[in-house]
């Protein structure tokens, strides 16, 4: 057992079903934008705010959204773990990554919500 | 019939300030010799060649190394399955500490070997003669406990240059599933707790190199993946 507090589930085996479900709703989440862009070619300001303007596209957008910073803790704290060995400079870069994450996570709902 | 040009990595702690390559000559007569009997050839002309070798069949598993870019074993390897423009590069497996030569210190391996216990554990009171399987529980084990230890996978796995001390490695999670697998093994829930962790065994990224390289054909991949079947099972 190798111990660890950084990483987001605190288990390898949480962290690892994480990754692969949050993977999977970001693939949903671009295909359904792709698409939407595809069957949408003249797309003006009013069909795309329009589009927002749902509440399950802003609950999908919101649940993409969190995949996205779940699946990018996981990753991102993996890549530090690989390649930062100074411990210094391995805590530093995951905390930066981790507050930037949440920034962008509450910036996504301030958007999604907003005006 | 013009020579093998076999260029070998070289370094003596006592004498060399750094690793070089030496180049030898080796003339094979025209036959396809197995590496192995390339470094015999070349340990004529310079007899402070070291390196390790035992059996010479692929049992023992002692001469494994880095043949042209590839790891496996060099007494089973002819040159005609390794050699590109009559040129042959041998150096130490990857990621492991030199000793000297084509010398590798395995310590780091067998640590992570035994910290997955690779041995029956049973509380259960002992029958008479044996504890049985089925023919079906044995098959479980085909495929596993073949493994002879040469290190040529978790040499060829970057995960295990990485962090060799906390991830496992292919060769130490194969033999974890070997006694996970084992129906006479009764310790499944400790083995599986020591794993759950983000490096025991999820620092596999799948890369697959340990398959690539197997000199016995096994698939530490498939292992791995069983290991986290068995862990997602029994924590959902």
């Amino acid at each position: 057992m190798v111990t660890n507090i950084t990483n987001l589930g605190r288990s390898g085996l949480s962290d690892w079903l994480l990754q692969r479900v949050s993977a999977v709703i970001l693939a949903l989440y671009s295909l359904f934008i792709v698409g939407f862009l595809l069957f949408n070619p003249g797309l003006d300001y009013a069909a795309w705010s329009g589009l927002f303007a749902q509440t399950w596209m802003r609950i999908f957008s919101l649940l993409a959204f969190i995949s996205l910073a779940a699946h990018a803790w996981v990753g991102l704290w993996t890549v530090t773990t690989d390649y930062l060995k100074p411990t210094g400079i391995r805590i530093g870069t995951q905390l930066i990554i981790i507050l930037a994450i949440f920034v962008f996570l509450v910036w996504g709902i301030t958007v999604l919500w907003g005006a | 019939m013009s020579k093998l040009q076999v260029s070998l990595y070289r370094y003596n702690p006592e004498t060399d300030s750094a690793p070089f390559m030496q180049e030898f000559q080796i003339d094979t007569q025209g036959r396809d010799l197995m590496v192995l009997d390339v470094l015999h050839l070349a340990k004529e002309q310079d007899n402070g060649l070291a390196y390790r070798r035992s059996c010479r069949e692929g049992v023992c598993g002692s001469d494994g190394m880095n043949m042209n870019g590839k790891n496996g074993l060099a007494c089973i390897t002819p040159l005609s399955e390794v050699v590109k423009g009559n040129k042959l590069t041998l150096r130490p497996l990857p990621g492991l500490p030199v000793i000297r030569d084509l010398v590798v210190d395995m310590g780091l391996f067998y640590k992570q070997y035994e910290r997955i216990q690779p041995y029956l554990q049973n509380d259960e009171p002992a029958p008479a003669i044996e504890r049985l399987q089925s023919p079906e529980e044995r098959d479980k084990l085909d495929g596993l406990y073949e493994c002879i230890l040469c290190a040529c996978c978790s040499t060829a796995c970057p995960s295990f240059w990485w962090n060799p001390d906390k991830f496992v490695g292919p060769a130490g999670l194969l033999q974890a599933y070997r006694f996970l697998a084992d129906s006479r093994d009764g310790a499944t829930s400790e083995r599986l707790a020591e794993l759950e962790d983000p490096f025991s065994v999820f620092r596999c990224r799948g890369i697959m190199n340990c398959v690539a390289v197997c000199p016995k054909g096994l698939n530490p991949t498939r292992a791995i993946g069983k290991i986290r079947e068995m862990l997602l099972a029994d924590a959902t």
